[in-house]
């Protein structure tokens, strides 16, 4: 019945939003902030533990659908080992492969969120993967609570 | 039924007025359960919003010509139908705001504000839409009002004997409460509300969003002071809520915006206010709106309350019947009293995935918090799908919604 859903919800995309790996707040960590989406209800706290310029580690705490989670985890396998400056940038080009499905641009890094382009046929549920990113732009910005 | 007896209402009918149900989605026969958040409208009402832009249009209340004596006509006989809508006293209590939400805003800031006196309190209801709750909160930090919030029971339905207690000290001068859950689906008891309130000193203003769709509302017999809807869950267009208070309140209130059309006489030194409830209706009001929902109004009015309530009652026993049988589903609330509304948690699901998947299958349910993250919480939930029902809906597509809510179930098992 749902086989037009597959794109969506495909089996890595359901597996990282069922048992994700990075589904935990890290024992030490210096930045956090939480991104809520108020029109449903989805709240992820993201937590990043810095090594100089660069994130060391990231993991998050979230109250989501399976896409969101599924983001949220595959952000922080992303950006594990990413300069802290180049955060946003990288942000900015999930965002755009989310309306697009395109990620032809995306860097060697983000390849592995490439599953979730199939979102953009899916409009209202395009906060969910871009939810998590905000949160952890804001963390390092220093920013505690994203409203968005 | 007696065979003889003609069907009270023929919802193949109904739904044959209404254009947009013959639509496809995703290549399936729409299933709109997302009537509690905006219902679809009849020809009828369509109709007659587009004869009056192609016949019947100029501004109201201000042209001198034939056109606007027409409009203005239209315009204002939607304040009688209203009136009689609600079994309200006077056509001059009835107030036309934006919406339900300008309605409330306009009570929080004229009466609060102006009629109100820090140190008083205001109680609302855990079961608020937040159009319910914030303009309570902004009253409460730039004026000094106090909010209480009475409790309600596991059932979802409202704590008397809690609200009561609230009431004691006197202090309350308003408890402002929904006349039907647009999560839980819950009917208060708006009389025995209005009868508590009444009796510790305050008044009672309810917001009738859901109620007036479903039920028909009395304002004399339930014993209200306000009471607030909006024309587009009632069939008719957005853009057009409504309030109304009784007369000797609108006239103590203060306006709430202002502007033109809603002044007696204007110098740069003062300005005078127009009657009410013209006091409360600054600048050009949506005309055209307001013609849909005289429209809207004599089309519910023509089908009739007795049938509209037979067919939900009816309609609510089979979804509550069917949604029980699927595994892992929880309906939130189990009210008495209550309409065509149905929240609902699966387990191992989130809200959202469900409602992606029923859309795929041309099913219309809204997912998140409702507009009532306080009540989410009271609840122990994050979000809930939620399905509700209009005078369109059939068993037919109460099926439709279990049978494809099972299989959903499967796909994340």
């Amino acid at each position: 019945m749902f086989d037009d859903l597959r794109d969506l919800y495909s089996a890595e995309i359901r597996a990282h939003g069922r048992s994700p790996s990075y589904g935990k707040r890290p024992a030490v960590f210096d930045a956090t902030a939480k991104g809520d989406n108020p029109m449903c209800g989805d709240r992820v706290q993201v937590f990043v533990r810095r090594d100089g310029d660069a994130v060391a580690e990231a993991g998050f705490e979230a109250r989501g659908c399976e896409i969101t989670v599924a983001s949220a985890d595959l952000m922080c396998a992303a950006v594990q080992g990413q300069p802290t400056h180049h955060i946003r940038a990288m942000s900015d080009q999930v965002a755009e492969m989310a309306r697009t499905g395109l990620c032809d641009a995306c860097e060697a890094a983000l390849q592995r969120m490439r599953p979730l382009s199939a979102v953009h046929q899916y409009p209202s549920r395009l906060k969910c993967v871009t939810l998590p990113w905000l949160a952890l732009v804001a963390a390092l910005d220093g920013d505690k609570e994203l409203d968005r | 039924m007696n065979a003889m007896t003609k069907p009270l209402f023929d919802v193949e009918r109904i739904r044959s007025e209404f254009p947009i149900l013959g639509e496809q989605v995703h290549g399936k026969p729409l299933v709109f359960l997302d009537s509690a958040a905006s219902a679809q409208k009849p020809r009828f009402v369509i109709d007659a919003m587009v004869q009056a832009m192609e016949t019947q249009y100029a501004n109201v209340h201000r042209g001198l010509h034939w056109m606007s004596e027409r409009t203005t006509d239209a315009y204002e006989s939607t304040r009688d139908a209203v009136a009689r809508l609600l079994n309200a006293p006077s056509r001059d209590e009835i107030v036309f705001t934006k919406n339900t939400t300008e309605a409330i805003n306009l009570v929080a800031y004229s009466y609060g504000r102006g009629v109100m006196q820090p140190g008083q309190a205001v109680v609302i209801s855990e079961m608020e839409h937040h159009a319910n709750l914030v303009p309570w909160q902004m009253l409460r930090d730039s004026h000094g009002i106090e909010l209480r919030v009475a409790p309600i029971t596991d059932a979802g339905e409202l704590d008397m004997a809690g609200l009561e207690a609230l009431l004691q000290d006197r202090k309350v001068a308003l408890v402002a409460v929904t006349h039907m859950s647009n999560v839980l689906g819950t009917v208060v008891p708006a009389s025995r509300v209005a009868a508590l309130a009444h009796e510790y000193g305050a008044l009672v203003l309810f917001d009738g969003s859901q109620a007036v769709v479903h039920r028909p509302v009395d304002v004399q017999a339930i014993g209200a002071d306000f009471y607030t809807f909006t024309a587009h869950k009632l069939y008719g267009p957005t853009g057009l809520g409504v309030l109304w208070a009784r007369r000797e309140l609108l006239e103590r209130m203060p306006p709430f915006m202002g502007g033109g059309d809603m002044i007696g006489s204007v110098s740069f030194e003062r300005s005078t206010w127009a009657e009410v409830p013209h006091k409360f209706e600054a600048g050009t009001p949506p005309i055209v709106e307001a013609i849909g929902l005289g429209a809207a109004v004599e089309w519910v009015e023509r089908i009739g309350f007795d049938a509209i309530q037979a067919h939900e009652a009816a309609l609510t026993d089979h979804a509550l019947s069917r949604l029980a049988g699927v595994p892992g589903l929880r309906v939130l609330g189990s009210a008495q009293d209550r309409g065509g509304v149905f929240s609902f948690t699966m387990e191992g699901a989130h809200a959202h995935d469900v409602a992606t998947l029923l859309d795929r299958q041309g099913i219309a349910v809204r997912a998140g918090n409702h507009c009532a993250e306080p009540l989410m919480r009271r609840l122990g939930v994050d979000s809930s799908a939620r399905a509700s029902t209009g005078i369109y809906t059939t068993p037919a597509e109460i099926d439709v919604l279990a049978d494809t809510l099972h299989r959903v179930r499967e796909f994340f098992a």
